[in-house]
């Protein structure tokens, strides 16, 4: 009873602290009064928005999580120079733009949103699109010669460690 | 004292740092001549530029004294909804046929923009 009672305040625990410590660095303090009002909306927003969650994956390591966005990060500040040094110095004509088709072994939409989103951030690719069975990612980039090599590359780098953490 | 003096260098380093990154952003999109290759200038500028900005209010915060952290709030919905724009530039670009068309995902499968009809979508009227 007493899990019950539990699970029916806090249906989605992740989701009440994330919401408690935006509400602490929006607000920049830590006061009581702020807790307060941080866990009343991390108590009531997941209430309210339980039907748009119906079967959220339950994220396996947080840990591993954390570490992933830092190595995306990292990515991130290597991408930027190498991009700016192409638009800078390559001609138009040089750049060899592709499309590159990634076919997918996540299937969970959060680890698919996840994965869309870090290939949009880390410059010089940006995701388009999906297939209509969510299989298939398409990926644009602005200078990627060997097309099946910068795919690979995805796959190892960001899919196989998302699909340790998600599934 | 040396603290402080390698907080302000450092607030230095990191404005000059967005500020370039942010210019090769704007000269990329003036640069690039496929709506598709343009997409990528504008993510440099919202990834690097805008980040590197705030790192710098950040650390000029520090060098007073004080700590100022909704920066990385704005960091984070910045980076939950920069892809979502990108990715409908990009569905854009394909419907108005205006970058080369992307190749099929698999032999019996289309791009979930391209799951219609053309004859589903009544033409617009004069």
């Amino acid at each position: 009873m007493q899990r019950g009672l539990l699970h029916l305040i806090f249906p989605h625990p992740a989701l009440t602290v994330v919401l408690l410590l935006t509400w602490c660095l929006l607000t920049a303090s830590v006061s009581l009064g702020n807790l307060f009002l941080g866990l009343l909306l991390g108590i009531l927003v997941p209430i309210v928005t339980a039907a748009y969650w119906p079967d959220r994956p339950m994220m396996r390591s947080p840990l591993r999580f954390i570490a992933y966005v830092f190595i995306v990060l990292w990515d991130i500040l290597l991408a930027n120079f190498e991009v700016a040094w192409i638009v800078l110095f390559r001609s138009n004509r040089s750049m060899q733009s592709n499309w590159i088709v990634i076919p997918l072994e996540i299937r969970h939409p959060e680890a698919v949103a996840v994965l869309a989103g870090t290939i949009t951030l880390t410059p010089g690719t940006v995701s388009a699109d999906l297939s209509q069975s969510g299989r298939y990612l398409l990926v644009h980039a602005l200078d990627a010669p060997a097309p099946e090599q910068t795919a690979r590359e995805i796959k190892h780098r960001y899919e196989r460690r998302l699909k340790e953490i998600f599934e | 004292m040396i603290l402080q003096a390698i907080l302000e260098w450092a607030t230095v380093i990191a404005l000059l740092l967005g500020a370039m990154f942010t210019i090769v952003g704007s000269y990329g999109l003036l640069k690039l001549d496929d709506p598709m290759k343009r997409l990528h200038a504008p993510t440099k500028a919202a990834t690097m530029g805008v980040g590197s900005l705030l790192a710098a209010a950040m650390l000029h915060e520090a060098a007073a004294g004080e700590v100022s952290v909704n920066e990385i709030l704005i960091m984070v919905f910045l980076f939950l909804t920069a892809p979502i724009s990108a990715n409908f530039i990009a569905k854009v670009a394909i419907h108005g046929r205006t970058c080369d068309r992307p190749p099929a995902p698999s032999p019996d499968e289309v791009w979930g923009t391209n799951d219609v009809e053309l004859e589903d979508i009544p033409e617009p009227k004069a």
